[in-house]
């Protein structure tokens, strides 16, 4: 627990007014040492090589004025996607995180974890899930033309604006459930109370007093939501099709289809502009906001639907999440122990037929292939690769979020540039690495550990967005308190503030640790063919024809959900002392 | 405490990066589909006392950009996978170092696509469109003989091409409608192509898998562009022990679209003489027997025996469309922009 050494020092920054200026400056400086030197070093720097190769003022006179119309469509479609997907999340995602912070019902921990684990299924996973549910020959549309003699599917769904954002929402729910939950659920009920005895009836004192306490949290949730969104990639190749690009997408295409690196890099410059501004406006609207309110444990605020409209929206609500997140994800499982059955030819008729024989073949080296993946090695690999990521990406989080917590005129300039990350495309970055870390001093472009640095890179803004709201509400007469009766700092940090950022801190290893286990895009680009993650073995199966392929791409799927699913419970499970009641 | 984890952390890293090098090391930079037998590269590092590493860096147009941007201080002693389509690019941005191998005197002439010896053919696959043979058999539907069939109203909705902007495939077959339609003719071609239905997916896998009715994925089209050694696919990874092939190969002359793929020395290896030890050993009988079930492609060494796979479900194609990589390299982007504006808009 080395971030708890971390914590009490930068608490201890807040009080030292009496301390000399440069010792103070030095505590001011000193939680941003470890993840300015990381991300000096890891993002900025491969970032500037490949973007100074392409943005030169001799490379940047070949970009073509045709070209200005590709970067016009590309972005416009961009926002266009990324502002409609952000807004029906949050319609999905508040009502859900409501329902999670503020009801107690049967299967709530299940339901919980069915929405976390979208987050890090690959793309090509999910997308396979969304066609067996909702493609030309998935159950609804297979059942619909049974149902009323159809010809040909009733529904097109793949390949339209809709799949685009049903994904989108299917996979960034969480971040709500996560970030607002975990605000609503500590929220001090009194202050709800409080109005409605003077008065107001409870949609009122939602409006007024709930929803405004909660205004920080949605918009650092609505940020990542968008971010996200903006940079999206696979879910635009694979279910959006070629119809739709993105600027990632745009990116993808001429820097590696074409090789146009000028364009490649005005195209990552405008995203990462584009991000940083996003981060810049959210600042400033976020800055004097938070409200500091003595949180309460999340049982305090949690209660069982009593009134018919409260068990109409806890049963309406929870129907809906199950039919969003289960049905994409049950087909994967079920196709993974089965076959489909079609009549060859036949275009209407399916019928399943169990077999386990995928799971017995992941351990048959058929070919004797030298890249041969034996599925526990990928899935030791992939474990070891989320633990690393989950250590590192909190080691470098806990000290600035607990600065950011505190804003002072340096974290409110610094912290538009750790959203960054978020914003740089997978493929620029890659390439950029490859640009940097090929030769001394820095030669990492061999090593096995690039892979969770670059996971680290894309965790870390969740967890420092997951942590900086909790610490932010932490009010400080509670650590006056707890030190002028006498406690040590470490004694004061282990009593008031880890009971109150404990809850967050397991919302943020599981970020990091979904993002690590699901992350595809940065990992192909890094990663040394002996080291195999459980995506990069799904890829290759599916990179081959066969239904032996195919089946066993479903089978490491599966796993890989298991997998998360079983991490996510574990680390929920994983309690400190004197963290029980939080 | 935490500055000293992040040297340490530095410490490791630099550790690893620079490992000790060990005898001698030879390290192959190529694609995501490399594929080769455990024992094959094993007999090879025995023979010649060396260590073989591979880099794989994405696809082939990732890992050739890969391969241009290090050139200076390259990441590896040779580099395998460049195609016929992108060989241009390859060549131009002067990544290879000429090896004239003794092998390349029982290689075809017709793979030898450059003079100066810098890339060297070392297999070839040919892009062609798959079919359901159920479903033909099942309507009595013929099977398409030539480019302009698949325009007949009977074929209507009836296939699955990948965008030639994010696939390979998808750009070879477009490559093949320019060669047989020619520059000015080939628009039109693919106009009415999709007034007949045709459906433009961006992957391999998503057509094969997602679309392709008769892949495990079921889907709705029983035609799709994949490689005329697909069919060999699907009965050495059938889920129960197949005798015929679910999906055959349209290989009418002037249908498929040949690519060859190549390996070359990168310039500056330290490793010369085993740079090109290994060349030889991948124009050799062994790996080019090894590679067609490994990779799917078939060899370039016309003395390799075809595993029984291939003869027996992958026939060859009569007449495989080619065009040169200097013309593919001089409108490439043009024909795809073209193409998207054509078919996409």
């Amino acid at each position: 627990m080395r971030q708890r050494d971390n914590e009490s020092a930068s608490q201890r920054v807040g009080k030292s007014t009496q301390g000399g200026f440069a010792e103070s400056l030095i505590r001011r400086i000193a939680p941003w040492l470890g993840v300015s030197l990381f991300l000096g070093l890891f993002f900025f720097c491969p970032l500037a090589r490949i973007l100074w190769l392409g943005l030169n003022p001799a490379s940047l006179l070949t970009i073509a004025p045709d070209s200005l119309l590709i970067i016009r469509h590309s972005l416009l479609f961009t926002f266009y996607q990324a502002c409609l997907s952000t807004l029906l999340t949050l319609l999905v995602g508040l009502p859900a995180a409501y329902l999670f912070a503020r009801f107690d019902f049967r299967g709530k921990p299940l339901l919980r974890l069915l929405t976390a684990i979208p987050f890090m299924l690959p793309t090509v996973v999910a997308a396979a899930g969304f066609n067996a549910l909702l493609g030309p020959r998935g159950w609804v549309n297979l059942g619909l033309m049974q149902l009323f003699g159809l010809e040909s599917a009733p529904i097109t769904f793949v390949h339209t604006l809709w799949a685009i954002l049903f994904a989108h929402v299917f996979y960034n729910t969480t971040i709500l459930i996560r970030v607002v939950g975990n605000a609503l659920a500590h929220l001090d009920p009194r202050l709800e109370q409080a109005a409605r005895i003077l008065g107001a009836d409870a949609r009122r004192a939602f409006w007024q007093v709930t929803l405004p306490l909660l205004r920080p949290s949605i918009l650092a949730a609505s940020l990542l939501v968008f971010l996200f969104d903006f940079t999206s990639f696979g879910v635009i190749l694979l279910l959006g099709g070629p119809r739709f690009a993105t600027l990632e997408v745009e990116i993808y295409k001429q820097a590696i289809q074409i090789f146009n690196l000028p364009l490649a890099a005005l195209l990552t410059f405008i995203q990462l502009l584009f991000t940083l501004a996003f981060s810049i406006v959210y600042g400033r609207i976020v800055t004097g906001v938070a409200v500091t309110t003595t949180p309460h444990t999340a049982q305090s605020n949690l209660r069982r639907a009593r009134a018919w409209r409260e068990k109409l929206f806890v049963g309406g609500m929870a129907s809906l999440l199950l039919a969003l997140f289960l049905l994409p994800m049950a087909s994967l499982p079920l196709r993974s122990v089965a076959r489909l059955e079609a009549a060859r030819g036949e275009r209407t008729a399916v019928g399943y037929d169990l077999t386990s024989n995928y799971y017995t073949e992941l351990f048959v080296n058929r070919l004797d292939s030298l890249f041969y993946v034996p599925p526990f090695k990928a899935l030791t690999n992939s474990l070891l690769y989320a633990t690393m990521t989950v250590v590192l990406s909190l080691a470098l989080g806990f000290p600035v979020a607990s600065a950011l917590a505190r804003p002072g005129r340096l974290e409110r300039f610094l912290d538009p540039f750790l959203m960054l990350p978020l914003g740089a495309s997978a493929v620029t970055l890659g390439l950029g690495f490859i640009v940097a870390f090929n030769q001394p001093p820095l030669a990492l472009i061999r090593s096995p550990l690039l892979v969770p640095i670059a996971h680290t890179l894309i965790a870390l803004p969740f967890v420092i967005r997951s942590l900086q709201p909790a610490l932010a509400s932490i009010p400080d007469r509670l650590r006056q308190a707890a030190t002028s009766l006498g406690a040590s700092p470490l004694r004061t940090w282990f009593t008031v503030d880890w009971p109150i950022v404990s809850r967050a801190t397991l919302a943020a290893a599981i970020f990091a640790f979904t993002v690590s286990l699901g992350e595809f895009g940065a990992t192909a680009l890094v990663s040394r063919p002996e080291y195999p993650t459980l995506p990069i073995a799904i890829y290759r199966f599916l990179s081959q024809p066969g239904g032996l392929n195919y089946g066993q791409a479903m089978d490491m799927a599966t796993i890989l959900m298991v997998v998360c699913g079983a991490g996510i419970l574990l680390i929920e499970r994983f309690r400190l002392p004197g963290a029980g009641e939080f | 405490m935490k500055r000293f984890f992040f040297l340490t952390m530095l410490v490791a890293l630099t550790l690893a990066a620079c490992a000790p090098k060990g005898p001698a090391t030879l390290t192959v930079m190529t694609h995501d589909s490399f594929a080769v037998s455990a024992e094959v590269v094993k007999d090879f590092e025995q023979a010649n006392n060396v260590k073989v590493t591979f880099i794989k860096s994405g696809d082939t147009g990732a890992a050739l950009n890969k391969a241009i941007l290090t050139k200076d201080a390259p990441l590896a002693d040779l580099f395998y996978g460049v195609d016929n389509t992108f060989l241009s690019r390859a060549l131009q941005a002067g990544i290879y170092e000429p090896y004239a191998s003794p092998s390349l005197a029982n290689i075809p002439a017709e793979f030898k696509l450059d003079p100066q010896n810098r890339a060297l053919p070392v297999d070839y696959g040919d892009v062609c469109i798959n079919y359901d043979k159920a479903y033909f058999a099942a309507r009595n539907l013929p099977i398409p003989e030539s480019l302009e069939d698949l325009t007949k109203p009977e074929y209507k909705d009836l296939l699955v091409v990948e965008n030639p902007a994010t696939s390979s495939p998808g750009l070879a077959f477009l490559l093949a409608t320019v060669a047989h339609f020619g520059p000015e003719g080939y628009l039109k071609y693919w106009e009415t192509l999709r007034e007949n239905g045709v459906v433009v997916v961006d992957g391999w896998e998503t057509a094969y898998y997602t679309n392709f009715s008769a892949s495990s994925g079921r889907g709705p089209q029983p035609m799709v562009v994949s490689y005329a050694s697909s069919p060999a696919a699907e009965v050495v990874f059938a889920e129960t022990p197949l005798t015929e092939s679910p999906t055959a190969s349209i290989i009418a002359p002037g249908t498929c679209f040949r690519q060859i793929e190549f390996v070359g020395i990168l310039k500056g290896t330290q490793q010369r003489v085993l740079a090109e030890k290994f060349v030889d050993f991948m124009l050799g009988v062994t790996f080019q027997e090894d590679m067609p079930l490994q990779m799917f492609m078939s060899p370039v060494n016309p003395a390799a025996n075809l595993p029984e796979a291939f003869v027996q479900y992958a026939p060859a194609p009569e007449q495989p469309a080619t065009l040169s990589p200097d013309l593919i390299a001089a409108n490439r982007d043009r024909w795809i922009a073209d193409w998207t504006e054509a078919v996409l808009r």
